[in-house]
């Protein structure tokens, strides 16, 4: 019977890639295990292997094609004595999961409002932008760093010779060196401590871990050496270090891949909590992170690595510590959120546009320091507000700005705060159950209709 | 007790041989076709495959008894099938089903079977070792006589909390074989790039662990080294490490693109060193069976495989109730 190959998915966020080269032609014969052909994802060059052995009766997809779907049929394999015609209508078995989404209560039709998006305030008019991943710009702010100091080095596991296991690091083992760039054992405690101690003695470290989860590893590190050690010596020794990686959820990775760690480190005096959601926000705060004498954890996000955003052009561009970014004004709610919460916080205010309530987009950027003061000036205009992360429920970044804003602008607040977070579970791993642990655009949309009574 | 390397070959009957043939080709064709599985969506997240390093278990297994433990990495598909484990569960937990072994809220990397004593399925590298000396901490405890088999990788043999768990479990004699599954790569590094200790097993020295290097790509070698492993548990004897050199024939997930190592390398191992056609050689050069009972078994295997993966996409998705329940237990 001639069968389909079709697309494969490679990584666990593939949902496209680009069909590079073939590497049979119409007519070969393979066997299982010879390879197809090469296929781009965001992340890295993938040979794709036969499973079946047959005759490559039909070439569907030329090489060179560019966001071929994973599951279509990309060629027809035929068994001895048949064509490629023998398979009549190409239907590709579609692995789609039913989408759950939070039913939205019906509210009354309102006259949609424009979107208000306000100027970069920082970005000297006339700058170029460029259209760059946040996985690039982070890479960038490193390279730029490295080459202003060599006193900035990167460890942590696959960094240097396979470019990293998420590709941030691709390039700097080259331009850089082995000595500056450092491939580790899988031994986060032992070479978190190392970093700390590189610190103490006068370098600055950027530590990667290939996830946050397996910094829980190295957490005493992180906490009871870095963190502590400018006090208890009475400001003799600080820890000028970086510990960066991907934070959070990806997809389908399970409960011990998937947490985020947003609230645990924000709660560490003598650390600084950083979390980008943008390109431009990644590179200008890692590169103010690298500088900064204390101990930083800067939590990135896989899923947001391979998306795009305008990163200005500058020779120096750092973004401060501390400052929010206001994504869009608003006057009925105030919608604060940071890292990947962003994407359901910008799509709600989207939808809530059309409904004509004028969200308020406040993006933190960074936790520890937090600027509270952005998000008090918002709520005394829109008197209500809605924090989303993706992390557990209780004690979460959204309980602490609920407790902040209930101290300092209780008579501003004609609604309580809602939370919308992770649910209060383990990260399950099937399909379905996922979707429904973490926070979504629904329920970002139905929260802001609460607090503002619609 | 010396470590004495095992005898050349050990007598091994017909119906043995036969089954660690089948056992291995089991592991492997479910492998092939989870591969397959994640190729089409059907499979999300990272899979760890087994294909390559299939005597080991089988190996293993075959020097256990009932009532022994066994606990893993996220690499842990092959110990699940070679322990009894049903493939229709296995395969459904990687779909993420409801017939999954962990009603798909585990996945791949962390499956349970209390029934067959199967501890996991670990997703944080060498965790599962203090673990596995835990459980033999228990059965010690416990006088049972059994003995646990804690496997980890080559990576993880670097992990610090190796090192605490031997230097208990050798202060406690605990019932536990430390396996060292050396398949010469953590993700994209090789032994050579994380360490210059000349071996993992002679490590245990320090601690005054006896243990040895096995051939993993020799079953008949694997089992006779589980068995004395295995004896100096039972005997009180324990702890005790195996190495077993074995190689991953894929890349460390299906998503590494294997730029560390060339396809040369793959291909001469897969040549000249299989596990599953060195027992097929001994079983028709044996005169064991002949080239048609190979086939058959090929297709009875591929009959298992196939129904499991059936199952596995006809089985429905978790209850959407299911999100809530199995976080804490009726006290
Ligand atoms: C503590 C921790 N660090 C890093 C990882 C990411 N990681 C998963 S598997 C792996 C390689 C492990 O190699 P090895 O122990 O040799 O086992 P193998 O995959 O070869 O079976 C790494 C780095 C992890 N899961 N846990
Ligand atoms: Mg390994």
């Amino acid at each position: 019977m001639a069968t389909e190959i079709l697309m494969p998915a490679l990584s666990p966020t593939m949902e496209e890639g680009t069909l590079a080269k073939w590497l049979v032609k119409e007519g070969d014969t393979v066997a299982s295990g010879d390879i197809l052909a090469e296929i781009e994802t965001d992340k890295a060059t993938m040979e794709f292997e036969a499973v079946d052995e047959g005759t490559i009766g039909k070439i569907l997809i030329a090489e060179g094609t560019e966001g071929v779907k994973v599951n279509t049929a990309i060629a027809v394999l035929v068994e001895d004595g048949e064509s490629a015609d023998d398979i009549a209508t190409p239907a590709p078995e579609a692995a789609a999961q039913p989408a759950i989404e939070t039913p939205v209560p019906a509210a009354a039709k309102a006259e949609p409002i424009a979107v208000v998006v306000p100027e970069e305030a920082d970005i000297p008019e006339g700058t170029e932008m460029k259209s760059t991943t946040v996985r690039e710009a982070l890479r960038d702010a490193m390279a730029e760093e490295m080459r202003r100091t060599p006193e900035v080095f990167l460890m942590g596991e696959e960094v240097a010779e396979y470019q990293g296991a998420y590709k941030i690091s691709q390039g700097l083992l080259e331009e850089f060196g082995a000595k500056r760039v450092i491939d580790t054992p899988i031994t986060e405690h032992g070479f978190a401590g190392i970093g700390v101690g590189a610190a103490f003695g006068g370098l600055n470290p950027i530590v990667e871990f290939m996830t946050f989860n397996f910094a829980m590893q190295a957490i005493d590190h992180i906490i009871n050496s870095a963190a502590k050690t400018l006090y208890m010596s009475g400001g003799q020794m600080g820890c000028p270090i970086v510990f960066r990686g991907p934070n959070g959820a990806a997809a389908r990775v399970g409960a011990q891949h998937s947490q985020d760690y947003a609230a645990w480190y924000s709660q560490i005096p003598g650390l600084k909590v950083v979390m980008p959601y943008s390109a431009a926000d990644a590179k200008g705060l890692l590169k103010t992170a690298i500088r900064d004498p204390n101990p930083i954890i800067f939590l990135e996000n896989e899923i947001l690595y391979g998306q795009s955003f305008d990163v200005p052009q500058l020779d120096d561009y750092t973004v401060p510590f501390g400052k929010a970014k206001i994504w869009r004004e608003g006057s009925d709610v105030t919608l604060v959120s940071f890292g990947i919460g962003m994407k359901y916080a910008l799509e709600a205010a989207d939808k809530l546009a059309e409904d004509g309530i004028s969200a308020e987009v406040i993006d933190l950027r960074t936790l520890r320091p937090m600027d509270t003061g952005a998000i008090i000036e918002s709520v005394k205009k829109t008197n209500r507000c809605v924090t989303i992360e993706e992390g557990f429920p209780v004690c979460s970044i959204g309980n602490h700005i609920s407790a902040v804003l209930m101290q300092e602008a209780f008579d501003y607040l004609d609604a309580p705060v809602i939370n919308c977070t992770g649910k209060d579970v383990p990260m399950p791993y099937a399909a379905n159950l996922e979707k429904l642990a973490l926070t979504t655009t629904a329920e970002v949309v139905e929260a802001a209709k609460t607090v503002t009574y619609r | 007790m010396a470590a004495k390397k095992p005898a050349a070959k050990p007598n091994v009957s017909k119906e043995d041989l036969l089954k660690y043939y089948k056992d291995m080709l089991m592991i492997r064709r479910f492998e092939e076709k989870a591969g397959q599985l994640y190729g089409m969506g059907l499979i999300g997240g990272f899979c760890h495959l087994y294909i390559g390093q299939e005597a080991v278990v089988v190996g293993l297994e075959a020097a256990a008894e009932e009532g022994d433990k066994r606990i893993t990495s996220y690499r842990d598909h092959g110990h699940m099938l070679a322990c009894g484990m049903d493939p229709d569960g296995v395969m459904a937990e990687l779909t993420g089903r409801e017939g999954g072994y962990s009603k798909g809220k585990g996945g791949s990397m962390h499956m349970f079977s209390k029934e067959k004593h199967f501890y996991g399925g670990h997703g944080i590298v060498a965790a599962q070792v203090p673990i596995g000396a835990g459980l033999a901490f228990a059965d010690k405890y416990k006088e049972n006589g059994r003995v646990t088999f804690t496997y980890f990788g080559d990576g993880a043999a670097n992990q610090g909390q190796v090192y605490e768990a031997y230097n208990m479990a050798e202060l406690w004699n605990l019932p536990v074989v430390f396996v060292i599954e050396n398949n010469q790569y953590a993700m994209g590094t090789s032994t050579k790039r994380s360490t210059h200790s000349p071996s993992y097993w002679e490590r245990g020295a320090a601690y005054g662990i006896k243990g040895e290097e096995v051939d993993g790509m020799d079953v008949l070698a694997v089992k006779a080294a589980g068995e004395k492993a295995v004896a100096a548990c039972r005997a009180g004897k324990g702890p005790y490490i195996l190495e077993i050199k074995t190689y991953r024939y894929r890349g460390h997930s299906m998503s590494d693109p294997a730029k560390y190592r060339t396809r040369e390398e793959v291909q001469k191992i897969r040549e000249e060193r299989d596990a599953i056609e060195h027992v097929r050689d001994l079983l028709l050069t044996g005169k064991h069976a002949t080239d048609d009972d190979l086939k058959a078994i090929d297709k009875e295997i591929k009959a298992v495989v196939n129904k499991a993966a059936e199952f596995a996409k006809e089985s429905p998705e978790p209850a959407l109730e299911e999100l809530y329940t199995d976080i804490y237990a009726d006290a």
